[in-house]
């Protein structure tokens, strides 16, 4: 049985504006030691799907409206207050984007590692202080037996992403979810802060779920891959089926925004438009109004459904454009997206 | 998954002893008990303006609480033979218009006075630091409804309010120190709601809600520590304030009644004689001013021990 089983979830914002759709049913499942990379543009749910399985989605305005999150045969969403504390950094643990605030400035490192174990452990101050520093030496901090009493804002950006891992981890749960941990980091950064929690991973056997908008770390990091889009999930399958065969029209042209795929010299290729206002109904595939490719027919009513094209390997297949031919191809006969924008454009 | 493990970090230790005399001083600090207090001495004492502000405070304290019991003079002793006298050899501060020694009354009047600044302060305090972050924390109804609270209890006029509790409880000291405490909690409340409500959009709020820490936990632990600076800051400011109103209470009646006396009445009577009688102004001014300076340079220095970020060592 996989670690977690999320099915049809999905939730909502309730804002004077309307109903924000910020995710709407979505399906997953992740095993024991597995890494899911979820990529998306901004907006696209990604993080709130996160935030949904830890129930930190703040109530009101956010509602999760339906769905299941089976973990270990529990279901997160139904979840008491108490038994989701047991839960929450016992179980699941998460790191945040932004490493400078997710730490308490005025506590002590120790402090807060320490704080950490004897909310879920019945341990003396002492082994878990021999822990905390065990913990931060191994997410590479140097001298950690010293550095371990310093205080948040002595540490860099890069450093604190440590200890946020090392406390994420230091109650070694069977799920990390980590929500776009590199984003705030220098490029240099990011790889060190991505290998270590692969290490961790591997030497505890942690699942863990991967929130990103980069490409790159997803090719690198993940074994399987949801690729999200207006709140739903557009294609999913294995890093490579997502990365070498990419079906949905969405996923390619994510990929042709990457600089290093592109020649030198040329413009980089970005995605003309915007994704869709969430708070209005969205008829037949999302993604329509942006996409490069040439259409055959109309859009439809229906948001198209996850089709198995071999292996586990799934996209949303709209059936209404013409996605067989390369982008390149399709790109280089005109900015075909661009003339088609301004109608389509009122129509979203 | 591929193998980048190559760079392995550190081996498991079974029984780590990494840097024994470091670990082992901490291991007694954190024995000892909040680091966040300790830290904050140890960086007061490097503050030497803040550090003498105490020093000077105590003083005072000492000297109105010990001082009357050595003073040969009594506070209500009249000698009407003498009236207002200056300073001489017999009578340090000289004498009042009754002929009672000034000393002792400037000393006993100091022990009401610090007492009510004391006590009102830590009774507004505690209803407004914990008012304030549950209101900020909880936000949305539970916090609009708190605060209307608060608007409400604004909107009274004060002297109603203490009048009003004065009738319901019967005159004493200590019900005017917790009415006054009463009145003001409310803007320490609105400080304290609006730091919360600024920290709690902060990713550690976050976080420690997603290592399963309760509410309480994260109230007291995570969010009241980080609004101390413009706690201290506020609470310092208070202090003056509740003495002042200690004084307009006593004037209408309500608070200090003769022949007992604190700052706020004995500087009263001394300004109806400023003319003629100075030193009847200027000997209890002199300590109300002096004992309100050290309260604010000790907050500050408080507020700048309390930021772990000002710490320059």
């Amino acid at each position: 049985m996989a670690l977690l089983e999320v099915e049809d979830l999905a939730t909502h914002f309730h804002t004077r504006e309307g109903v924000v759709r910020a995710v709407d049913g979505v399906s997953f499942s992740i095993d024991k030691g597995e890494t899911l990379g979820i990529v998306g543009e901004s907006g696209s749910g990604k993080s709130v799907t996160c935030y949904s399985l830890m129930r930190l989605i703040p109530e009101p305005p956010g509602r999760i409206e339906r769905g299941v999150a089976r973990f270990d045969g529990q279901d997160l969403l139904q979840m008491g207050k108490s038994d989701l504390r047991h839960i929450r950094g016992d179980r699941i643990s998460m790191i945040f984007q932004d490493p400078m605030t997710s730490l308490n400035p005025y506590l002590r490192i120790s402090t807060q590692l320490i704080e950490a174990q004897q909310t879920h452990r019945d341990i003396d101050t002492k082994s878990a202080l021999f822990k905390a520093i065990e913990a931060l030496e191994e997410v590479g901090i140097p001298d950690a037996a010293n550095r371990v009493k310093s205080y948040p804002h002595e540490f860099s950006g890069g450093m604190r992403q440590r200890v946020m891992i090392a406390m994420a981890l230091i109650n070694e749960p069977d799920l990390l979810i980590a929500d776009e941990p590199t984003t705030a980091l220098d490029v240099t950064v990011q790889a060190q802060i991505l290998d270590i929690i692969k290490q961790r991973q591997e030497r505890l056997g942690t699942a863990v779920i991967l929130v990103t908008h980069d490409l790159g770390v997803v090719a690198g990091n993940c074994d399987k891959v949801n690729v999200m889009y207006a709140g739903q999930i557009v294609e999913t399958g294995t890093a490579s089926q997502v990365f070498y065969e990419a079906k949905h029209a969405y996923t390619r042209s994510l990929q042709k925004t990457i600089p290093s795929l592109q020649e030198k010299g040329q413009e980089l290729y970005t995605i003309p438009g915007l994704p869709p206002d969430l708070s209005k109904p969205i008829n037949g595939c999302a993604f329509h109004p942006r996409c490069p490719f040439p259409k055959t027919g109309h859009k439809g009513t229906e948001r198209p459904s996850l089709k198995d094209v071999g292996d586990g390997h799934c996209f949303a297949d709209c059936g209404f454009c013409d996605s067989s031919g390369s982008i390149e191809d399709v790109l280089a006969k005109g900015d075909l997206a661009d003339t088609a924008l301004p109608g389509e454009g009122a129509e979203a | 998954m591929s193998d980048i493990s190559q760079t392995a970090p550190l081996q498991h230790k079974p029984q780590p002893d990494p840097a024994g005399p470091a670990v082992a001083a901490m291991l007694e600090e954190l024995e000892e008990g909040s680091s966040l207090w300790k830290d904050a001495w140890a960086r007061l004492r490097k503050n030497k303006l803040a550090l003498t502000s105490l020093f000077i405070f105590v003083a005072i304290v000492l000297f109105c609480v010990v001082g009357p019991w050595l003073s040969p003079h009594d506070s209500q002793s009249q000698d009407l033979f003498v009236g207002a006298e200056g300073p001489s050899a017999k009578h340090w501060f000289g004498t009042d218009t009754l002929g009672r020694d000034l000393l002792v009354r400037v000393m006993e009047g100091g022990r009401i006075s610090l007492l009510v600044g004391l006590v009102a302060t830590t009774v507004s305090l505690m209803i407004g630091v914990i008012f304030g972050a549950v209101a900020g924390y909880m936000g949305g109804r539970v916090d609009a409804a708190m605060m209307r609270f608060v608007d409400l209890l604004y909107a009274l006029p004060f002297t109603i309010f203490v009048i009003l509790l004065m009738v319901a409880f019967g005159r004493s000291l200590w019900l005017m120190f917790v009415a006054i405490g009463c009145v003001e909690w409310l803007t320490m409340a609105r400080i304290v709601r609006s730091g919360v409500i600024g920290l709690k959009k902060q990713e550690f709020v976050e976080a420690a809600v997603s290592l399963g820490y309760s509410h309480t936990r994260i109230i007291t632990r995570h969010l009241i520590p980080n609004v101390l600076g413009p706690v201290i800051v506020i609470s310092t400011l208070t202090v003056p304030a509740v003495m002042l109103l200690e004084a307009f209470l006593s004037f209408l009646g309500l608070g200090v009644q003769p022949p007992f006396a604190s700052w706020g009445v004995l500087i009263n009577e001394g300004q109806q004689n400023m003319e003629i009688f100075p030193w009847l102004l200027i000997f209890p001014a002199f300590f109300f001013a002096l004992t309100l300076f050290c309260l604010n340079f000790l907050g500050d220095g408080l507020r700048d021990a309390l930021d772990p970020k000002s710490a320059k060592d």
